[in-house]
């Protein structure tokens, strides 16, 4: 292990920060201190080495936090009517923004989970990272359901727990499902991320340059120490909770998706919500691990660890699951005629042509016809284009919820009802707010601890940073 | 108890001289002061003179004796009094001794049992009879009284609202003199001291001036008042009411008289532009014939109804006819009408138009059985014409009655009182409650009219417009306050009793004129019974006033029917000015006049056509809006005689074409929180001579303005919720409204199909479409039972109004003569309540009665079951809605109900308290809920009877049976959600021989 400030190695370092480009998942001339030094020494550098986009990026995200708690307090004091909805449209932009963050949040289990049980090398430099990310999400997507509440701070009737009245919530309302859908995905995506981290945080303890720190990740490393029967039981627990994760990744959507599928409101009631929501949460789960990875790895000069590989695997597997998305839409659509059901075809034609109709428009020019550019190797490989081309998805998939949320609301089945839905600024600022949060968290999180998973860099150092794939591409 | 030992009341409110307040920075300080503020302000404000003035008023007599310089015995006397108020008002603290209460319980007052006290509420000087609900001597809710013929049990939105009224913490609470509080008592020594130089000169110069009114006591009193001084005089200014009803009647039966309309008796019904089913003393009786006139169930014929108005009106809403004519073009269509009915009526110039002969046709073949009602606003001619039709026919005595006039003989103008007040003639004024300053057609100028008088008293409920400019301002008693009387369109006397000592000190009329009368302190009740006694010649009087007053009339008080001569003549027609647009000017369809204007509920309440609230808007046709690029909210300045008035526009499909209608009521000053500086004021383009239609012109100001109206869309995009059909397909086809729907099973469901048994009781509602005319009532009815917040036009226009229950309305058809369906929407109560599934906390849930039930204290406010209603009939408070801060407002609320919270979900719940007090009572005595035990609210005011509400496992219930006709069907039934609230299918009487002119409708 070494004995010198990493910090001090990484600066002195003369490896070359370059991008092997999309053939490997690792620069070549790597060797494990180097990768060590690089990935901890990030988190061990001193304040005057901070990169400057961590610092302006870190203020202004503490800003909008701010905004995020006086949002939340005024909706506290005041209530929900601070924000645009009303009667008909009885939910807006909580539940567009809980949907959404849900959605992120399943970049970074299907990254560890499945991705790891498929036994793809790409993950490794994005996989610590991803889970991060969704631990974020899932934090700003749990928070929207409770301030949604008329009575947030009753919420904790949702949970099941012998009250003194013995009144139990009930169980055929699919909030009640989701209230054990994402506390079930948080926890064990807390776990999992956790358990991953112990062996860099056994690293991190060991070449802390300050006594406060080798306490601090001491703690958190609990007791690793890297024996054999350490990684025999780390690899044994990971693969366990892999294989638990995996369904988690499906589940938590689908039952988000009930919210929706199981009441009776024409583009709500859909049995293809399922399927089509979690693809729809991957692709905006992979839509945000490349807008954040992209600047991140210019930042920190990452380039050689998260390369081009990892980029154009992301970008195809953004390209894939937009296609189930777009089939999605068709599929709606196709049924909207169909059925011949009166209220469903007027919903449909009602999204695409009336008063929000170009929400729709929007929403397909971003889901669908944009992202095919990345069919072009070309556009995959061209890192700036890939990111403008991950923000469009982002705000494809909210768009995506606010049609489905509350164009559907706006006109349902009495003409009598129908009703108009205008968010205010409270609504933007609560939503922007969570935004901020989550940067801010994620900022944290790579100032704090390593960002890319050390030891499994070093695997791939010692499979020559090719993993299994063979190498397609001609420097 | 000594004398000595005693304070005074009267010591107390003993009136001194003061300064002037400053009201207004006073009242804007206070208004702007709430919670923690509130109390720094006065703190602060404590060494200002505002503080002390603002004491003075709150406790007037007090402050004045207090800094100076009390001596010992006046400060005991004031600490007793005020430690013995203490104790009376609030006991915050018990004797730890154990106490018994009510060692005499009061006779009839159970706590929690709410007694019934019948009365009337005067509206446009007639009475509507009522029954009024207290709680703890507390007036809650108005409800009609089933005996009174200008009630029959309904009543309309005013009546509702004017519980609320009554508790407006805007009323002004004390007698004030230029601004000064001062007391009665100083009132009526001045006042006697007036009289007393009155009756020197014979009462010349008096002048008082009132509200129509048919009160027999106030007849009374003023006619002594007038033989004793001659040459007093008395006006009668009802804005209203249009003067040429009274002088038609009077040219018809050569004195005072009535034309009351027996739709009972009428096959046919032509209507010039009446709204007799919503406006008129006999409005709610009309509406109930009208309704049971247009059953078509068990092979009955229902009548046909042609209305012919400028703008779309409550009754026209359900006409099986509707033309779309100027106003100012109705007396040509009625001379023309009566020509074709063989009238000899002068010329009317012009071509009838092309429908008119088949009306006269229908009429003529229903000679006897047919009437013609004119409209409220038309001139004399129109008036006329309708009784020459209509005695042609042979329906006078019949379907159009002449009755006995009960309104006051030799009264004078509001013109007349402007001349008169101009001339100098007018030296004191007495101003009965009406309010001319702000109703005054504005060509009479009235605000500088007044002032020529020596000394104006105005008795009003509010410090407004007038009584700003009168010397004099007393506070009036609501009706629901004090002793008064007064008589249907009938003539049937109704004794008014007070609920409730008069909250602010309020006076009555009645009390102001004993002193002109000579016989100062005399109350109410003694005026009003000495009255009656000295009208009874039985002696039996002992009896007579008790059961009067139990049964809410005075029975055989109803007036004879004129023998009337037959033929009038009809004056030549004033060629009406063709061309350019003219002006309709009506009362407003929620406000009136102006005078509810401060009260939430009638505010809030959608007007029946434009569903619009809070504001008054200028009605143009389609076509207008065509043509002039009009959009719902653009300002138009509308002109009339070069005096204009600025509002926004609405498009009224069915409005005639060059002719936009507005409305009185806003635009006021000295209204109250709620009702002032909100819409135009219409009264500032009237003229006195052409009051209720006048050539103007209309014009766009380019600027916008938000109107909060509560329905967007007016058709119904091919989803029929409201179902409809011509008589004849009716008859071959009773199941019309299910005929295309297939059945679905009853166990289309996840979760168990048979959950209930319903083996109790199995509640359920129909309503009938064809007899709904969209008049409103249930939904203020339904406010004033259920303790259903005010949210005010700003969150009105952000989709969250509160009402329980509302008045969908549709088109179908063209634009310009579209037919209108009104479709009252209350919740479903559906056996498969999509609500109920999707709340994770119970807190909706199905009872084994079959209602579905809110739980507020349950609720969290997810508003999922909202979202997932198919019907939209859920509210919910996105705010703190109720007033929980204003405690006048708390003496309003319906103790039976819970005042709901921020954060909660609520809806229609069947009155769930009604329910339980006659299941409970049902239960006591043995014995099931009888049908018709039960009323809901909406239910109950109905005046066309079109709610019904019973239980579903009685086959032999009113409800069931209803349920059970074929034209019977549920909203959205292909949903399976089963509704328990069903509707009775709409059918339409039309004339073939106008169908040609339907058939080209767009569908």
């Amino acid at each position: 292990m070494p004995t010198e400030n990493p910090e001090e190695k990484l600066l002195a370092t003369n490896v070359q920060v370059i991008d092997p480009g999309p053939a490997s998942v690792l620069a070549p001339g790597h060797t494990y201190d180097s990768v060590t030094d690089k990935i901890a020494g990030t988190v061990f550098l001193k304040w005057k080495n901070t990169p400057k986009g961590w610092i302006i990026g870190a203020l202004i995200s503490f800003a909008i936090v701010n905004v995020l708690l006086y949002a939340v307090s005024v909706l506290f004091l005041k209530g929900v009517g601070i924000w645009g909805i009303n009667i008909p449209i009885g939910w807006g932009f909580a539940i567009i923004n809980f949907v959404w963050w849900i959605g992120i949040g399943h970049a970074g289990t299907l990254i560890s989970a499945i991705l790891f049980l498929l036994k793809q090398d790409w993950r490794t430099s994005i996989n610590r990272f991803a889970e991060a990310m969704t631990l974020f999400a899932v934090a700003c997507a749990a928070m929207f359901p409770i301030l949604h509440l008329g009575r947030p701070w009753l919420f904790y009737w949702l949970m099941p727990y012998p009250s003194s009245m013995w009144l139990w919530p009930q169980p055929r309302s699919p909030l009640e499902w989701d209230v054990f859908a994402v506390s079930t995905y948080g926890t064990v995506s807390l776990v999992f991320w956790y358990v991953g981290l112990i062996p860099d945080l056994a690293t991190m303890r060991d070449s802390a340059p300050k006594l406060w720190m080798q306490r601090m990740y001491g703690v958190l490393a609990l007791g690793w120490r890297g024996s054999i029967k350490h990684w025999h039981r780390y690899n044994k627990a990971y693969l366990l909770l892999a294989g638990l994760s995996t369904p988690l990744v499906l589940s938590v959507h689908t039952i988000v998706s009930f919210d929706f599928a199981i009441s009776v409101i024409p583009g709500w009631h859909t049995t293809i919500f399922p399927p089509y929501f979690v693809a729809g949460a991957i692709y905006s789960g992979f839509a945000m691990v490349l807008t954040l990875i992209i600047p991140l790895r210019s930042w920190y000069k990452m380039q050689d660890i998260i390369t081009m590989r990892h980029i154009e695997a992301s970008a195809k597997v953004m390209l894939g699951t937009g296609l189930i998305v777009a089939y999605g839409y068709t599929q709606e659509a196709f049924f909207a005629w169909y059925s011949g059901d009166p209220y469903e075809s007027f919903m449909y034609w009602n999204r695409m042509t009336g008063p929000y109709g170009f929400t729709y428009l929007l929403l397909i020019l971003c889901n669908i016809a944009i992202p095919q550019a990345l069919w072009s190797g070309k556009v995959r490989r061209n890192v700036p284009l890939v990111w403008c081309i991950s923000i469009v998805v982002n705000i494809g998939m909210w768009l995506e919820r606010f049609v489905i949320v509350v164009v559907s609301l706006t006109r349902d089945f009495l003409p009598s009802q129908w009703g108009t839905y205008i968010p205010t600024g409270w609504d933007i600022a609560t939503y922007v707010g969570t935004l901020g949060f989550f940067v801010m968290c994620m900022f944290l999180f790579v100032r704090l601890l390593p960002a890319i998973s050390i030891f499994e860099e070093r695997e791939v150092v010692h499979h020559g940073g090719h993993g299994h794939v063979e190498p397609a591409y001609e420097p | 108890m000594k004398e000595s030992s005693f304070v005074s009341l009267e010591s107390l409110l003993e009136p001194r001289p003061r300064t002037a307040p400053n009201l207004h920075a006073l009242r804007e300080k206070l208004a702007a002061g709430r919670g923690p503020v509130f109390w720094r302000t006065l703190e602060e404000a404590a060494e200002s003179e505002e503080l002390r003035e603002y004491i003075e008023q709150e406790f007037p007599g007090l402050s004045g004796q207090i800094p100076q310089g009390v001596d010992r015995r006046s400060l005991l006397k004031v600490m007793a009094a005020s430690l013995a108020m203490a104790g009376a008002a609030a006991c915050t603290r018990q004797p730890r001794e154990a106490i018994v209460p009510y060692v005499r319980q009061p006779e009839n007052v159970i706590p929690g049992v709410p007694l019934f006290y019948a009365t009337a509420m005067p509206v446009a000087g007639y009475a509507r009879g009522l029954l009024v609900e207290s709680h703890l001597n507390r007036p809650t809710k108005v409800e009609g009284n089933p005996d009174h013929p200008a009630s029959l049990g309904a009543t309309s939105i005013f009546e509702q609202a004017s519980v609320l009224d009554l508790y407006d913490p805007d009323r002004s609470e004390s007698v004030l003199h230029e601004g000064r509080a001062t007391s009665w008592a100083e009132f009526t020594g001045i006042f006697i001291n007036e009289s007393q130089s009155l009756a020197q000169r014979k009462g010349e110069g008096l002048a008082i001036l009132s509200g129509a009114t048919t009160s027999p006591t106030l007849i009374d009193q003023m006619n002594r008042i007038r033989a004793q001084w001659p040459a007093s005089k008395w006006y009668i200014h009802e804005p209203s009411v249009n003067p040429a009803i009274a002088s038609a009647a009077k040219k018809i039966a050569g004195r005072g008289a009535l034309v009351a309309y027996d739709l009972s008796q009428a096959d046919v019904v032509v209507s010039l532009e009446s709204d007799f089913a919503n406006v008129g003393p006999a409005m709610l009786a009309n509406a109930r014939q009208l309704a049971r006139r247009r059953a078509v169930d068990n092979g009955a014929t229902p009548c046909r109804f042609y209305a012919i108005e400028s703008a779309p009106s409550v009754s026209g809403s359900i006409a099986d006819h509707r033309f779309a004519v100027k106003s100012s073009q109705i007396p040509v269509i009625a001379y023309q009408l009566a020509k074709a009915c063989g009238v000899a009526a002068p010329d009317a110039p012009g071509a009838a138009p092309e429908w008119l002969g088949a009306v006269a046709k229908d009429l003529t073949d229903a000679r006897g059985r047919s009437v013609v009602i004119p409209g409220e606003f038309q001139p004399e001619s129109v008036h006329l014409a309708a009784y020459a039709i209509n005695a042609a026919l042979g329906n006078t005595g019949k379907s159009a009655r002449v009755l006995e006039g009960v309104e006051p003989e030799e009264t004078h103008s509001l013109e007349e009182l402007a001349s008169d007040l101009n001339g100098g003639h007018v030296e004191t004024l007495v101003i009965l409650g009406s309010n001319p300053v702000y109703n005054a057609p504005s060509s009479l100028d009235f605000a500088n009219a007044i002032r020529k008088a020596r000394l104006v008293i105005r008795l009003g409920q509010f410090f407004d417009e007038t009584s700003l400019l009168s010397h004099w301002h007393i506070p009036e008693a609501h009706y629901l306050e004090t002793w008064s009387d007064s008589r249907a369109f009938d003539g049937t006397v109704t004794i008014q009793q007070p609920l409730i000592l008069p909250l602010y000190d309020g006076k009555s009329a009645h009390e102001i004129l004993t002193i002109l009368d000579g016989k100062p302190d005399v109350s109410s009740h003694d005026i009003v019974k000495g009255y009656w006694q000295a009208q009874n010649k039985t002696g039996d009087f002992g009896a007579v006033w008790p059961k009067s007053l139990h049964d809410g009339f005075v029975a055989g008080t109803a007036v004879a029917e004129v023998k009337a001569g037959g033929s009038v003549a009809l004056p030549p027609l004033a060629s009406p000015a063709t061309g350019g647009v003219e002006v309709v000017l009506r009362p407003d369809p929620t406000i009136g006049d102006g005078t509810y204007s401060n009260n939430g509920w009638l505010q809030e309440l959608p007007k029946p056509q434009s569903k619009m609230t809070w504001d008054n808007v200028v009605l143009v046709s389609p076509k207008a809006a065509t043509d002039m690029h009009i959009d719902k909210g653009h300002v138009l300045r509308v002109t009339v005689d070069g005096k204009s008035i600025e509002g926004p526009a609405w498009i009224l499909p069915g409005h005639a074409e060059d002719s936009v209608t507005i409305t009185f009521g806003y635009g006021r000053k000295g209204s109250g929180r709620v009702g002032n500086d909100i819409g135009y004021n219409a009264y500032a383009i009237q003229n006195a001579a052409a009051r209720y239609v006048a050539a103007g012109s209309v014009e766009k100001t380019g600027r916008t303005y938000r109107i909060a109206d509560i329905q967007e869309t007016q058709t119904m995009a091919g989803r029929d919720p409201v179902r409809a059909a011509e008589l004849s397909e009716f008859r071959e086809h009773p199941d019309f409204p299910t005929r295309e729907e297939k059945p679905l099973p009853p166990d289309l469901t996840l979760y168990l199909p048979q959950e209930f048994p319903y083996t109790g009781y199995k509640w359920g509602m129909a309503i009938d479409l064809n007899v709904c005319i969209g008049c409103h009532s249930c939904v203020i009815a339904c406010q004033a039972e259920n303790n259903i917040a005010v949210v005010g036009k700003d969150q009105v226009a952000r989709g969250r109004h509160m009402h329980w229950i509302r008045v969908d309305r549709y088109y179908s058809g063209n634009l310009d003569t579209p037919e209108i369906y009104n479709q009252p929407i209350p919740c479903m109560h559906c056996e498969n309540a999509p609500c109920e599934l999707v709340c994770p906390v119970a807190a909706t849930v199905h009872s084994d009665e079959g209602i579905n039930q809110m739980v507020y204290n349950r609720c969290v406010g997810t508003r999922y079951c909202s979202n997932n209603c198919p019907y939209k009939v859920r509210r919910f408070n996105f705010y703190l809605y109720s007033d929980w801060q204003t405690p006048s407002l708390y003496g309003v609320r319906n103790p039976d109900v819970t005042v709901r919270s921020r954060g909660v979900m609520e809806k229609c719940s069947y009155c769930i308290q009604r329910i339980q007090e006659v299941k409970i009572q049902a239960e006591k005595e043995e014995r099931r809920a009888r049908d018709g035990e039960i009323q809901t609210a909406c239910q109950q005011v109905c005046p066309t009877e079109a709610i019904t509400f019973g239980d579903l496992n009685d086959r032999n219930s009113k409800v069931a049976k209803l349920q059970a006709l074929k034209r019977n069907y549920g909203l959205l039934d292909d949903l399976n959600t089963r509704p328990r609230t069903t509707y009775l299918g709409y059918v339409r009487n039309s004339n073939e021989a106008l169908r040609g002119q339907r058939a080209n409708r767009e569908s």
